[in-house]
């Protein structure tokens, strides 16, 4: 029990810590709240069926053109969608749910509304520790340590790294020491879309495929960004683990415990913002309060 | 004596309606709202104009927490919930008739909404908007978890309906709206709402000119429980089902783009977005090829919308109609040369 607890937190921790820190990037370094990520999410992992069911390509080919494709696509979404109305705050939260129900009715009229199986990259499992685990489980454990480990180094060891943290710590101070905040933040917006579509296509062998998957991780996401605090990168990595390992708790160890881990999840957010409202890492920015 | 009111009454009319267009426009869509019934009485007209009635209750008191107190709420289908659940339960479990659980059902809402509001006072802006996309799946969560007494996914059903007969119903609901909306307007225009203005625009200053912000704020979380708990009632007992969709996400999103669509911090933008945009997905239901598609249409729509008037319907509309006085701030038809009120030159 323990052990399953331990593996099944390991992946989805993983894979949400892929989703909350692109969505925490575009927060940090724009101040936008952007929903259309977690339509990117599910894009992908539609793309990522195509190319290998329909199409059939290798299967490292169509991750690596999935990905492609939604970061074209979410640097379009930011240009024509986002930019134009973003001095309206409102009006971005309500532009980019509306393009997500775009997305979802595009793939809903292309693919139909039933759940998809996407097939597998890697058979067979292993046992660790006594719980099985599929190998494909450990791939893309893999795959998303690999990406946030080159984030990590792209944030800290080059000049684009350190003009994206800088923006998303002082906005106007950056723009003075003549950082090109706009080009900023269309590469944050590029790297948070292809996290998104990693994401995306990573989760596609691990479970079925359909039109409404954005909605579960769109929740998730929040609470983490919001737990970890919001725009803080550490902070989301941390609580993507958290509440991976929260949910997975509560699915193995309560009674109903599949229904209750959107709740639980939402629940220790809540606990987490009466205790400390700026979230565990965040830091209270002082023109927001 | 009658006669006098009723000469009164006239030259309110003459002097105060029928002076600007917006004023009109609302005059005749209150009669024609009422006069209804007399052109036709097609039980699927009747219901679109019931559904849209409720919904814009539910809309304005999403207004009144999020556009009067710049607290955006994500999760106003908390309230909608509550209230179908409440009467729902009342009604199942007690046996109590609709009359008296659609106010108790409002009640608990507004109970919920001022408990939900207690931890949002500690937030601000984004956080804010976040931690309330959570309560209403919380509360699915606790209601998925108790079965036997919520009815699990399925929902409580079987529920008796307020009025047996559906014209009935349509004038419940559309004087029940009417009487919340003005209700909701007239606190908005009130001190209160002043006040609520105040926080939105600058919290620490409002505190520092000695109001008491968080019971303001708190106030603002309780009165849109309260009318959003009687949308919710009233739609359980028009739908005869309080089922897990009036918590569901996707109707907190849709009060967010009723009320933006609208126009925010107007009470009336949500309710025009609302009788704008729901029959529209209603009327392309009708349509064959249109109809699978209504979802992909209604955001379309809306996102053209915003993109070309950020500010919603009704201010764009308002603009183009009116024309404000720069010296007494009153409004004018826009072809007038000169304002109504105080004569100077609007050119």
């Amino acid at each position: 029990m323990l052990h399953s607890i331990l593996v099944t937190g390991l992946v989805n921790g993983a894979i949400y810590a892929l989703l909350a820190l692109g969505f925490s990037l575009v927060f940090g370094v724009a101040r936008i709240v952007n929903i259309a990520y977690a339509g990117l999410y599910m894009l992908a992992s539609y793309a990522v069926y195509l190319l290998l069911q329909v199409v059939g390509l290798p299967a490292p080919l169509a991750v690596a053109l999935a990905v492609a494709a939604v970061v074209v696509l979410g640097l379009a979404v930011y240009r024509v969608v986002i930019e134009p109305v973003r001095e309206h705050e409102s009006a971005v939260l309500i532009s980019t749910i509306a393009l997500t129900l775009v997305f979802q009715e595009l793939v809903l009229a292309a693919f139909g509304g039933h759940f998809l199986g996407n097939p597998v990259w890697v058979d067979g499992i292993t046992s660790v520790l006594g719980v099985t685990v599929t190998h494909q489980q450990v791939l893309s454990l893999l795959v998303s340590a690999a990406a946030l480990g080159l984030l990590w180094l792209l944030l800290t060891r080059t000049r684009l790294g350190v003009a994206i943290r800088a923006t998303a710590n002082d906005r106007e101070v950056a723009n003075l020491m003549g950082m090109n905040v706009r080009r900023v933040e269309m590469w944050s917006a590029a790297l948070s879309a292809a996290l998104a579509g990693l994401a995306g296509a990573v989760v596609a062998p691990l479970t079925v495929i359909d039109p409404l998957m954005w909605q579960g991780p769109l929740v998730n996401i929040l609470a983490i960004v919001v737990v970890g605090g919001l725009g803080s990168l550490r902070g989301s990595l941390l609580a993507a683990f958290l509440i991976g390992y929260v949910e997975a708790a509560t699915v193995f160890l309560l009674p109903g415990g599949s229904y209750l881990k959107g709740a639980v999840a939402l629940t220790i957010m809540v606990a987490v913002l009466l205790l400390r409202p700026e979230g565990l890492f965040g830091v209270a920015f002082e023109e927001e309060r | 004596m009658i006669a006098r009111r009723l000469r009164r009454a006239g030259r309110f009319l003459r002097g105060e309606v029928l002076v600007l267009p917006s004023r009109v426009l609302v005059l005749l869509f209150c009669v024609g709202l009422l006069a209804l019934p007399l052109f036709t009485r097609d039980p699927y007209v009747l219901r679109v104009v019931i559904l849209s009635s409720l919904y814009a209750i539910f809309a304005a008191s999403w207004d009144l927490v999020s556009g009067y107190s710049g607290q955006v709420s994500l999760g106003q289908a908390l309230y909608f919930g509550a209230g179908a659940y409440g009467s729902a339960l009342l009604h199942h479990h007690l046996g109590w008739s609709p009359a008296l659980t659609i106010p108790a059902g409002a009640l608990l809402a507004t109970g919920v909404g001022a408990v939900a509001g207690i931890p949002c006072l500690r937030l601000r802006g984004s956080y804010l908007s976040l931690a309330t996309l959570a309560f209403p799946l919380i509360l699915t969560g606790a209601l998925f978890a108790l079965p036997e007494l919520s009815g699990g996914e399925l929902g409580l059903s079987g529920l008796q309906p307020l009025v047996r007969s559906r014209l009935g119903f349509y004038y419940v609901a559309v004087i029940v709206m009417l009487v919340a909306v003005f209700t909701m307007w007239l606190i908005g225009d009130s001190n209160t709402g002043l006040l609520l203005h105040a926080i939105r625009e600058d919290e620490v200053a409002a505190r520092a000119s000695g109001i008491d912000t968080p019971r303001y704020r708190l106030l603002a979380f309780a009165l849109a429980g309260l009318f959003g708990g009687v949308a919710g009632g009233l739609y359980a007992h028009f739908v005869r089902v309080a089922g897990p969709s009036t918590l569901e996400v996707a109707l907190s999103f849709q009060a967010v783009i009723w009320g933006v669509f609208g126009g925010v911090a107007t009470i009336y933008g949500p309710v025009v977005g609302v009788f704008l945009l729901y029959p529209l997905t209603e009327l392309l239901a009708l349509v064959p090829w249109l109809g699978e598609h209504r979802l992909l249409i209604f955001a379309l729509v809306v996102l053209l919308v915003l993109r070309f008037m950020p500010q919603g319907v009704v201010h764009w509309a308002r603009d183009r109609m009116e024309r404000e006085c720069l010296r007494c701030k009153s409004r004018s038809v826009a072809t007038r040369r000169a304002c109504r009120v105080c004569g100077a030159d609007l050119r």
